[in-house]
């Protein structure tokens, strides 16, 4: 084949692979795809992936120091969920040809990027309803939109995320609720969890789409559904009233209805602040992947003595027979 | 200290009696014991199943889509294996 042929070859696959895409057919992993395609969804599900296992984090610094019985069991299932979570999405991730060794290394390295909600701190048991529902209610709306992305595995994966992850929202939502009806040191608790994370919750539905260059492509690929606004403005449209139903207040002086588009506006976002947390000066980013090391580096002669004992069981099978 | 991988598995779940096992995802696991406690752990706890397969993923063999057209279609044409082929008179009951 000249090389000439070989260009043509990749138009007429590039362009069957967007009739595929088109005609609403999931892409699955033996399937032949554009490089960028593949790329791009290795980036994303693999910082998905990672946002769910450091996502374990700032929650987990309160599982000893949950209020009751009830709250600590919760909090554990919620966290294993999060552990679920991330282990689903390296299992999509690596049906695209990408290693676990090699993805792990990159979050561990710096190289790979993950939510930068999870680089600000939990300061109160506030914060642990409150991810719950600010957060993992901010992931819903995403995820619900990702549950129809066009690769079969990453969908697949978020649907079953999405399942599972009603619980983490309304246990969330719960714990709010209790404080809210609390005495007052612990409406103020509420508030001051409500008026750190907003946000940073809003923040993680990412860039304006006129700052989000690779969303055209995403959009044209399906792998994103929607843009960026679209779905800040339906956590804004369902958290508002919850928020009120709380009787608490949404810490923008400029979120009011708009009676004429039907929808919440809001006021300026801190964007300059959302920049530095992705670009690392974020108040626990160091923090969260020295955490992150750690429990890797720790949980290696684990991995040693299981794959050691498997070796042994082998070679004992092996001279029995 | 050397990095230490463990070896891909690929986990199927039968939901309940009755039911096929279904492929469900993968883990990573030292051996096929270690990949059934994971498995249960990561695919099974809301009760999803009641019996699960494992199977390193290096020994799973599969068709490939680029010879998917070749592959599949000597049944293309055997429209007859269909029962919807056939041409039955309305009112002959019970076909």
């Amino acid at each position: 084949m000249t090389p000439q042929d070989q260009v043509v070859d990749i138009d007429a696959l590039e362009k069957e692979f967007q009739e595929r895409i088109d005609a609403e057919k999931k892409i699955e992993p033996k399937d032949w795809m554009p490089e960028a395609y593949r790329r791009t969804l290795i980036r994303q599900i693999s910082q998905h992936a990672h946002s769910e296992v450091v996502g374990q984090l700032p929650e987990g610094n309160w599982i000893t120091r949950a209020p009751s019985l009830r709250r600590k069991a919760i909090l554990l299932a919620k966290v294993q969920d999060e552990a679920g979570h991330g282990l689903y999405l390296y299992s999509a991730a690596e049906t695209l040809g990408s290693s676990r060794e090699q993805m792990i290394d990159d979050l561990h390295a710096g190289k790979a990027k993950y939510s930068s909600i999870f680089n600000y701190p939990t300061l109160s048991w506030a914060d642990v309803p409150a991810i719950g529902w600010l957060v993992d209610g901010a992931a819903i709306v995403n995820q619900v939109a990702l549950c129809r992305t066009s690769y079969g595995p990453y969908s697949r994966a978020m649907i079953r995320v999405c399942k599972e992850e009603s619980f983490h929202a309304r246990q969330g939502f719960e714990g709010m609720l209790a404080l809210a009806r609390g005495n007052e040191a612990q409406k103020k608790m509420c508030q001051d969890a409500i008026n750190r994370y907003w946000w940073p919750a809003l923040m993680m539905f990412g860039p304006s789409d006129a700052e989000s260059p690779n969303s055209a492509q995403s959009m044209k690929w399906k792998i994103k559904r929607f843009s960026n606004d679209e779905l800040r403005q339906k956590f804004v449209d369902q958290t508002v009233p919850q928020i009120e139903y709380l009787g608490m207040e949404v810490p923008d002086p400029d979120c009011k209805w708009n009676e004429e588009r039907g929808h919440y506006d809001i006021g300026e976002m801190p964007w300059e602040e959302f920049f530095a947390v992705i670009k690392g000066h974020g108040p626990c980013n160091h923090e969260r992947l020295q955490a992150r090391q750690k429990a890797h580096d720790e949980g290696n002669w684990v991995r040693e003595a299981a794959l050691a004992y498997q070796k042994k069981q082998a070679d004992k099978k092996q001279s029995v027979a | 200290m050397v990095d230490q991988y463990l070896p891909l598995w690929e986990v199927f779940v039968r939901s309940k009696r009755g039911m096929d096992h279904k492929h469900c995802g993968s883990v990573h696991a030292a051996d096929a014991e270690q990949a059934l406690q994971y498995a249960r752990d990561v695919y099974t706890r809301r009760s999803e199943g009641n019996s699960i397969w494992v199977v390193e993923a290096t020994h799973i063999v599969a068709s490939q889509p680029d010879d998917q057209e070749a592959f599949f279609e000597p049944a293309d044409d055997k429209v007859y294996r269909h029962a919807t082929f056939y041409d039955v008179p309305a009112d002959v009951k019970h076909m």
